[in-house]
Formats: C-alpha cells, sequence, structure tokens
C-alpha cells in the first residue's frame, strides 16, 4: 500500500462521473441499435415478415370426398360408407417408433403382418405429418385401451375414417368388386390433387370401373398448425364433392336367391333383362367377402382363399371359359338355315352317331341309339348331335363362326365389367394364328355341338340369350343403370346411364330372312314344352313359355367306343351342366344362363335351377320361403 | 447502523429532500425508484410468460416464486454494508473458483454441457454467484489502489477476471463467461483506467478473434456461421433466428395481440419462455410493446448509474456501476441475438426469461446496488 498513490477521492469521484456519462451514452447508442434493428424487421419489414408467419401457421389440407353409394335397382344399398377406426402414427412425433410399435402391441393385437405393412406405408407416404394407419377395424374396446395410454404414446392417435362397407359380403363381389387402399401404381396413374386425401381405390369391378364417378371431389381447407403439423383450428373450408351414387341394374333379390340355389357348387349363373342390357344377377360361386380386401387382406386368409381348389377369386360369370355344349346350337342352326346351306325341314336320319366318311371315326351322339329321323325343331329340342354334324360338315366353319361372331361370342361386349374375357370364337383365321395347323372338317363338327377349340363365358352365353330374345337387336350387357342426381327442382332422378362414349354396341344381327329367328325360337321352345324335348321336366307347369336351351360340356375326351359312365368318374371328371334360355317368349324380360362345373347333364341340373330362377324373377317365387314354411 | 439524526448531521443540505419522504425507504434501506421499477419489470416478465408459455399459469407461478426468493435475497443485501461485501471479496473469490473448479470435476448438465452443481434437492449454477463475486472482487481491488489504475493492477484485475471465464468457457457455456468477462471489465473502465490503454486492448482484442474461431467448439462456430447466414441451414440451426426474426417482423407496430402470437402460440418459435421471449414480446405486443419494456430498462439502468455516481466510495461506485452496466449487456446480447444482431449465445433477457438462478442472482446484484445507495453516506468521513 505504501508504494502506492495517495488516493484522491473526489478526482477519483469526478473520473467516475464522467465514465458513468460516457457509459450512460454508449447504452443509449446500443439501445438505439436494437431499436432501429426493431424498426427495421417490425415496420420496414412487416410485410415480409407477417408473411412468412401466415405461410408458416396456415396450410392447405386436402378433404377426402364421400364415395358414392351403391343401390340395386329396387333401391337396396349394395355398397355403404361406415365409419371405422384406426390407429395411426405421425412419425413426426414419435421419437422412437419401434419403442412406440412395442408399446402400442402390448395393448392391442398387431399382427407381423401388420407392422410389415406399415413399414411399407412409413416409407411410400406422400406428406409430411401424415399420419400412418397401424391397425383398422378397433374394437370400442381398444380405442379405449390406446386412449388412457395416449400420454406415453405420442404421436399415437385413433383415427375414424369412412371406408366401403359391403352389407351383403360375398353374394356381390363377383358383381360389384371392392375397394381397396391405394397403392402406389395407382396413384401414378389417377389426379394427384383429386386423390390428394383419398385412401382407397376401386380395385376391380363396378368398384373400379365407375372410380371417376364413385370417387367425386376433393375439397380443401386452410388450417392452422402448430410447429408439429398438428392442426389447431380450420379457417376456411371448401368442401369436397361426395361421388355420385349410382344405381345397378342388380336385383339384389333374385341375385341372393340365385346365389343360394348354386351354393356349394363351383357354378356361375348371369341373367340379363334383353331389354335393357342390364344385369339382373350375375353370381359366381363360391365367392369372397370383399369387406376383408378393404383394408388389406391378411396373408393368411389371402393365401387360403388363393390355394382353395374351388377357386373363390376366380370369377366365372365372365371370366370362366366353359366350352357351351349344345347350348350353341340353336345359333348353329340359325347359320345353317340362314346362310341357306339347309331349310329348317331338312331331315336326316340319326343311327346315334355320323362320320365323315364310311367306316371312318365316328362322331358319336350324346345319345347312343340315335333320335331316328329329326329336321332343325327336333334337332334343337332333343339335342340331336348327328344333325349338326351333318349340317356343319355342308356348310363348313365360315358360317357358324360369322354367325356367332354376330351373337358377340369372341369378344367383349359387357359395358362395364373391366375383368370380362372375350374367351374363344374358333375360324379358320384363329386356328392359323393359334394353333398354327389348318381347320379340319372335324373341328367344324366339334364346334357344331359347342365342344373342341370353341369356348365361352356364361356372361357371353346368356348375352346371346338375350340377343336371340331380341330377335337380333343388340343391347350390350350392362350394370350400371344410371347415377342419382338432384335436379333444379331439388328432387332426386335418376339420369340414366350414358354409355355413347364407351365400347361400341355389335351390330344388331340382320337374317337373310326374318323368319328364321322364328324357327330357332319354336325349336327353343320345344326344348321346353315338347314332349321329347330335353328339358320339359324343367318347363313343365309354366305360366309362361320358356325358350332354353340344354347343354353337357365334355370335361375329358371320350375315347372311341367307350361308355360314359357319370358315376365312375371322379368329380372333377364329370361334364359340366349348362342352359341358357328366355323367358316369356312372346315378351321376352329375361335372358339367363346357367353354368355348373361338374354338374353332369344340363337337362337335370341345370336347366331345374333355371327355372327357378325365371320364376322368381317372373312370378316372384322364391324357392327358400316355401321350404323353410314345410318346417 | 445510521439514523435519520446522524444522517442530518453529516448532510444538511439533505435536510429538506429528507423531510418530504417518508422514512420508509431509509429504514428498509431499499431504494423506492429502483423497487418500483423492477416491480414493473417483473409484472411486465409474468404477463408475457403466461402467453410464451402457452398459458401454462404454473410456469407463472414458479416464475413468480423466485421473484419472491429473489425479493428476499436482494431485501436481505440491502442490508448489509459495501464494507461488509468488501471484506469478504476475496474469499467469496476463492470459494467461487473453487466451486468452478468442482463443477468441472463432478458438474452435471446436458447437451454436452457441464454447469451444475447438484445438491441434495437442490442445484445450482456456480458461474451464476460468480456474475456478482468478479465485480464485486475487482471493484474491491481497485477501489484501493490509486485510481486510474497503474498497468500492473490492471493486469492483476485481469489476472482475477480471466480466472472464472476461462473456467466458465471451459464449461462450455460462452455466453456467461462472456458476461462475467464484462462485468469486470467494466470495473476497469469505470475505474478510469487509460484510453490509450483502452485502444490497445480493442486493437489486440480485435487481432486475437482468428485465435478465438480457432479454440471455439464446432456448436458455437456453428453458432457464428448461422449468424452470418441463417438461410444457409432454414430446418437445423437457422431454425431458431429464422422464426425469432418472423416473430418480430410479423408483429409490426401494435403486436398480433397477448395470447394471439401465431408464431408463439403455435410452437414455431423455439424456446419461447426463455431466451427467446423477446420475440413473444415483439410479436404479440409489438414495436410499442419492445419500447415500453426498453424504457423500463432504460430506466432502470440510469436508475442503477445514478446510484453508482451518487456512491460516496470508489469501491461503491464500481460496484454499483458495474452491475448496472452488466445488466445491461444481458438486455443487449438477449435482444440483439434473437433479432438476429449477434450470434446465438445462451443469454436469457433480465426478470423476463423464464429460469430460476438468473434472476435470483439479477436481485443480489440489485440487492448490492441498493446496499451502496442506503450507506452512500457512510463513508462519507
Amino acid at each position: 500500500m505504501g508504494a502506492e498513490r495517495l488516493k484522491d477521492h473526489s478526482k477519483e469521484s469526478r473520473t467516475f462521473k464522467v465514465r458513468a456519462v460516457l457509459a450512460f451514452f454508449v447504452v443509449v447508442v446500443m439501445l438505439c441499435i436494437l431499436v432501429g434493428r426493431l424498426y427495421y424487421l417490425q415496420v420496414v419489414e412487416h410485410d415480409r415478415y407477417a408473411a412468412m408467419s401466415e405461410a408458416n401457421r396456415v396450410q392447405l389440407q386436402p378433404v377426402p370426398p364421400t364415395r358414392g353409394l351403391i343401390y340395386d335397382r329396387n333401391g337396396v344399398l349394395l355398397a355403404d360408407n361406415r365409419p371405422s377406426y384406426s390407429v395411426t402414427i405421425l412419425k413426426e412425433e414419435v421419437n422412437d417408433l419401434d419403442a412406440t410399435l412395442v408399446a402400442l402391441r402390448s395393448l392391442i393385437p398387431i399382427t407381423d403382418r401388420e407392422v410389415e405393412s406399415f413399414k411399407k406405408r412409413l416409407y411410400q407416404r406422400r406428406r409430411p405429418f401424415e399420419s400412418i394407419p397401424v391397425r383398422f377395424r378397433l374394437t370400442e374396446d381398444e380405442i379405449a385401451k390406446i386412449s388412457v395410454n395416449y400420454h406415453r404414446l405420442p404421436g399415437v392417435r385413433v383415427e375414424a375414417e369412412l371406408i366401403r362397407y359391403y352389407p351383403y359380403g360375398k353374394s356381390l363381389v363377383h358383381a360389384m368388386g371392392y375397394v381397396g387402399r391405394i397403392n402406389e401404381k395407382e396413384l401414378g396413374r389417377v389426379d394427384s390433387t383429386n386423390y390428394a386425401a383419398t385412401h382407397y381405390i376401386g380395385k376391380l369391378g363396378i368398384e373400379k370401373f365407375y372410380e371417376d364417378k364413385l370417387h367425386g371431389e376433393v375439397g380443401f381447407q386452410k388450417v392452422e398448425t402448430n410447429a408439429r403439423g398438428r392442426v389447431m383450428r380450420v379457417l376456411e373450408r371448401r368442401d369436397p364433392r361426395p361421388g355420385s351414387d349410382i344405381v345397378l341394374h342388380l336385383d339384389l333379390r333374385l341375385q341372393q336367391i340365385t346365389e343360394k340355389l348354386i351354393e356349394g357348387r363351383r357354378a356361375s349363373i348371369v341373367a340379363i333383362d334383353p331389354k335393357t342390357g342390364g344385369i339382373l344377377a350375375l353370381v359366381s360361386t363360391p365367392a369372397y367377402d370383399p369387406n376383408m380386401f378393404v383394408t388389406g387382406i391378411s396373408s393368411k386368409d389371402y393365401k387360403a382363399l388363393r390355394e382353395s381348389p374351388d377357386l373363390p377369386l376366380f370369377n366365372r360369370a365372365i371370366r370362366g371359359r366353359y366350352p357351351p355344349g349344345s347350348t350353341i346350337k340353336p345359333m348353329i342352326a340359325l347359320s345353317a338355315i340362314d346362310s341357306g346351306v339347309v331349310t329348317p325341314n331338312y331331315t336326316i336320319f340319326d343311327p346315334g352317331w355320323y362320320s365323315l366318311t364310311h367306316g371312318g371315326r365316328k362322331y358319336r351322339d350324346w345319345k347312343k341309339v340315335g333320335h331316328g329321323r329329326v329336321n332343325m325343331y327336333e334337332a334343337i329340342a332333343q339335342s340331336c348331335d348327328t344333325w349338326f354334324y351333318d349340317v356343319s360338315h355342308k356348310m363348313g366353319v365360315d358360317p357358324m363362326s360369322k354367325y356367332l361372331g354376330m351373337f358377340g361370342f369372341g369378344q367383349v361386349t359387357s359395358l362395364d365389367l373391366p375383368e370380362a374375357l372375350g374367351a374363344i370364337l374358333p375360324s379358320k383365321e384363329w386356328k392359323k394364328r393359334a394353333r398354327k395347323t389348318p381347320w379340319y372338317t372335324g373341328d367344324s363338327l366339334n364346334m357344331s355341338i359347342g365342344q373342341g377349340f370353341f369356348v365361352a363365358t356364361p356372361l357371353q352365353l346368356a348375352t346371346s340369350m338375350a340377343v336371340i330374345a331380341n330377335r337380333g337387336e343388340w343391347v350390350a350387357p350392362r350394370l350400371l343403370k344410371g347415377t342419382k342426381k338432384i335436379n333444379d327442382a331439388g328432387a332426386e332422378v335418376l339420369e340414366s346411364a350414358d354409355f355413347s362414349d364407351g365400347k361400341p354396341t355389335p351390330a344388331d344381327v340382320v337374317l337373310n330372312d326374318e323368319q328364321h329367328w322364328n324357327d330357332i325360337i319354336k325349336g327353343m321352345r320345344d326344348v321346353m314344352h315338347a314332349k321329347n324335348g330335353t328339358a320339359r321336366r324343367s318347363g313343365a307347369n309354366s305360366s309362361y313359355e320358356i325358350a332354353g336351351k340344354t347343354g353337357t360340356a365334355q370335361v375329358v375326351g371320350i375315347k372311341q367306343d367307350a361308355v360314359y359312365d357319370a358315376d365312375k368318374l371322379a368329380e372333377i371328371h364329370r361334364d359340366h351342366a349348362l342352359f341358357t334360355a328366355f323367358a316369356p317368349v312372346d315378351d321376352p324380360k329375361i335372358a339367363i344362363a346357367v353354368i355348373v362345373e361338374n354338374g353332369g347333364g344340363g337337362s337335370s341340373t341345370a336347366a331345374p335351377i333355371a327355372r327357378k330362377v325365371l320364376d322368381a324373377y317372373l312370378l316372384g317365387i322364391d324357392p327358400f320361403a316355401e321350404a323353410e314354411d314345410d318346417k | 447502523m445510521i439514523n435519520n439524526r446522524e444522517f442530518e448531521r453529516y448532510m444538511p443540505e439533505a435536510h429538506d429532500h429528507l423531510r418530504q419522504r417518508p422514512s420508509l425507504w431509509s429504514y428498509t434501506r431499499l431504494d423506492g425508484w429502483l423497487l418500483l421499477l423492477l416491480f414493473l419489470l417483473c409484472g411486465f416478465g409474468l404477463f408475457i410468460l403466461y402467453s410464451a408459455s402457452g398459458q401454462d399459469i404454473g410456469y407463472v407461478t414458479r416464475q413468480a416464486i423466485r421473484m419472491g426468493a429473489g425479493f428476499v435475497v436482494m431485501v436481505f443485501l440491502a442490508q448489509l454494508t459495501p464494507r461488509f461485501f468488501g471484506r469478504w471479496a476475496l474469499w467469496l473469490y476463492v470459494i467461487g473458483v473453487l466451486l468452478l473448479v468442482c463443477v468441472m470435476l463432478f458438474g452435471v448438465g446436458a447437451k454436452g454441457a457441464q454447469r451444475w452443481i447438484a445438491l441434495p434437492g437442490f442445484r445450482f449454477q456456480p458461474a451464476e454467484i460468480m456474475k456478482l463475486i468478479l465485480p464485486l472482487t475487482v471493484a474491491y481491488y481497485l477501489a484501493h489502489r490509486s485510481l486510474p489504475p497503474s498497468f500492473r493492477h490492471i493486469f492483476i484485475c485481469l489476472a482475477l477476471i480471466a480466472v472464472p471465464t476461462v473456467f466458465i468457457m471451459k464449461q462450455p457455456d460462452l455466453g456467461t463467461s462472456l458476461l462475467i468477462a464484462a462485468s469486470g471489465v467494466f470495473v476497469l473502465l469505470l475505474s478510469g483506467i487509460l484510453w490509450r490503454y483502452i485502444f490497445i486492448a480493442v486493437g489486440i482484442g480485435s487481432a486475437a478473434l482468428p485465435g478465438l474461431w480457432a479454440v471455439m467448439k464446432d456448436y458455437q462456430r456453428q453458432r457464428v456461421l448461422t449468424f452470418l447466414d441463417p438461410e444457409s441451414d432454414p430446418l437445423g440451426s437457422g431454425w431458431n433466428i429464422i422464426q425469432s426474426k418472423t416473430a418480430i417482423g410479423s408483429g409490426g407496430i401494435d403486436g398480433k395481440g397477448w395470447l394471439s402470437g401465431t408464431q408463439s402460440q403455435l410452437d414455431f418459435l423455439p424456446e419461447s419462455h426463455t431466451d427467446f421471449i423477446i420475440a413473444v414480446v415483439a410479436e404479440e405486443l409489438g414495436f410499442i410493446g419492445v419500447l415500453i419494456l426498453l424504457t423500463l430498462y432504460v430506466l432502470i439502468i440510469a436508475r442503477g448509474l445514478v446510484i453508482a455516481a451518487r456512491a460516496p466510495d470508489s469501491f461503491g461506485r464500481l460496484l454499483a456501476g458495474s452491475l448496472t452496466l452488466t445488466f445491461f449487456v444481458y438486455v443487449f446480447v438477449n435482444i440483439g441475438m434473437v433479432s438476429g444482431l449477434l450470434p446465438v449465445v445462451g443469454v436469457p433477457l433480465p426478470m423476463v426469461s423464464y429460469g430460476g438462478t438468473s434472476i435470483v442472482t439479477l436481485m443480489a446484484g440489485f440487492g448490492m446496488i441498493m446496499s451502496v445507495y442506503s450507506y452512500r453516506t457512510m463513508l462519507l468521513k
């Protein structure tokens, strides 16, 4: 201390005051810098930052439209939308995804496969802050379990969405198809704006074909979100335009009766209203529940369906390619008489077989002892193979191919069944192209009885019946009857389906002599109502007249001179039973095709089923109602 | 210790002045102006904290409790004489440095920084206490030397400043270490240190900047880079500053309204209730709200400097002056950082940002300033 200069208190105080004033001056200057900076941000640049702040908080979110409903012709709801609760994860709010999944799985059952598809969805998601579903169709119990654990599961939410529900399950799956969760490939195909919020898309059938009508138009809402993307409130909303409700020609009651009639068999029935082309019933059994596919089917269930020997996934009605057998004969007869090869009165003697050359290969008639003398009417009524062998030998394949083509064989004529197949209508050109071999006369003989290369779907057979019923006037088969619209008066009206931009309808079948329609229809009428008609038992006691044709299609070739014994054959090698018809003859209201795989004979198996379907539609008789009354 | 009558005897000219006032302030040894301004500031802080915390009254309650604790400490320290602080200054300095060593050895913390000492049921940041101890020690040291200080004393003071600063920088806590260094340097500046030393120091400091860059940690460098160009990493380290500037700018002149700031209420603004709370003020109360807050700060600083200037001895002057200026550095660094003028360093906005230790330390500092005020006559002999 001693070495120090003496302290000068007043000088120190003065110095301090100078410094303090200086310091305060510096403080004020620096505060002015701050104020200037804030003025710059808040006043000069205000507009720019106000816009940035607005862009931060406000987001445009798409709102999915409600999918249009599907009704049958009588107004019965066939495809509904029901709220379904699913548990979702918002990745942005989850710290440890695996731990969250483990915790979630300890609360509710989640299969490995569901975890797997969740992870798949996670990688293909479209927008940030989009929640990804983990499991669908939560029960109330499961919702409660998740809800009480919300606090320890950040990012996990239970969300409600409307999903497709098919109240009649497997009854309509082959007729209507189904929707399923949209996948990446489908997203690439659709308008990404309109599908911005959509999770489901028509995968099959009507749902796929009328996707545009059913989907509707996406809506948007301006929402205020926080920094983690959670919606705090809705600022503005443009409602989505729901998809159109559509009405089908299907008659649910007829569909269900028809389904019940062939329950437990591998079979298919298609019924068409010949006046409109509307498909009244389209049944393929066995079927499966489309509801399983909506939110994604489990691999176990899918494997079971795929590996079932009865092929439930297979839509027999529009994709099943069956040899039409004798059901084709009226049209073969028509090609023969209308092309002038023979007249309806052309009569042959049938010994039970036909051969092209003396002592050559015998083409057998189904009736071993033969039908004796038969003309065209009797040949149709009794399904005499020999008459057709003879006639087809005379005319060759060309008239048959030409006339059958006019009835829609070998092509897809249905307007709104996207999966329908054209099957095969053989011709010389076809055989040369497909088989690289020339056409033999034997091929013509086989074709005349609906065997050989000739295959057709039940839908094609029913369609050909509708064309005959209309005497050549074509009405393409379709499911859509119309779209529900609200008219200017506010009332609900049905706007008829417009197929003018769709597939062209085949040209009407114009015969050289219109009288020939009567000839084949008489033959078909005799099948049902003549004393030796093949389906006379099914035509008996009918208050209306039916024109029909039975068919029995061979599944395995029968060796020369071998005896066909249905009882000894394994079931899968038994013949397919077919029957086609329309009724009433004088004013056709329904055309039908029935195929029962390995059902045996067309007259014994298929025709009685068809009769019940016709009675159900034309007379309103429910074959099962009586059976239940008896009990 | 001293009563009015004694005071009147020492300072007859203050007689009228004392007559006008109730004896309450001299009795409680508090400064009425400072107390009023601090109350207003705390009230403002609680008001904006309610909004900044997402309208969580729990935060407000806890902050109010801390403020209460701070007032208790302030009132207690105001009762002690500056001489008492001076007596303990060197001891406190040694204890403070030892605590910093303890932090290095057994400290706890988060995000890669060791800042806390955990005692059962209680943990504190020795660096905070050092904010008071260092100016106290330097002021005490210089007050007993002839001023302006000689080069030797300046060097000793710089050594006193450097030790805690380096320890805290190593924690690492750049913001606090700068505040501590500043609090010590202010004592030197106020002591009348010669201008040529000041210019030389500024020159050396500028030359040493590249060296500082070399010893900085990666995250500190990142902060500086982000400060220079926040848009370079808008979702990473630039996010904070972009969002705070957006909050401030979108507030405009009169703000979006209390509780209506979208940036803060919707969590776009990070750390909205702690270091970035000024952005909430700017967004919700606008430029006007910020000016009101800055006015409170200016008045507090002015009052602190007035108290310092009126202090009878160098120790009181230097202590009160440096504490006041340190308070200003808090305000400047915080607002400068949030508005994008300065790099992001963790400095809270005094009395407004949510957080315990800083409020208690600041209040303790004001307690010491008030002590200087109350005893301004004591050493006048």
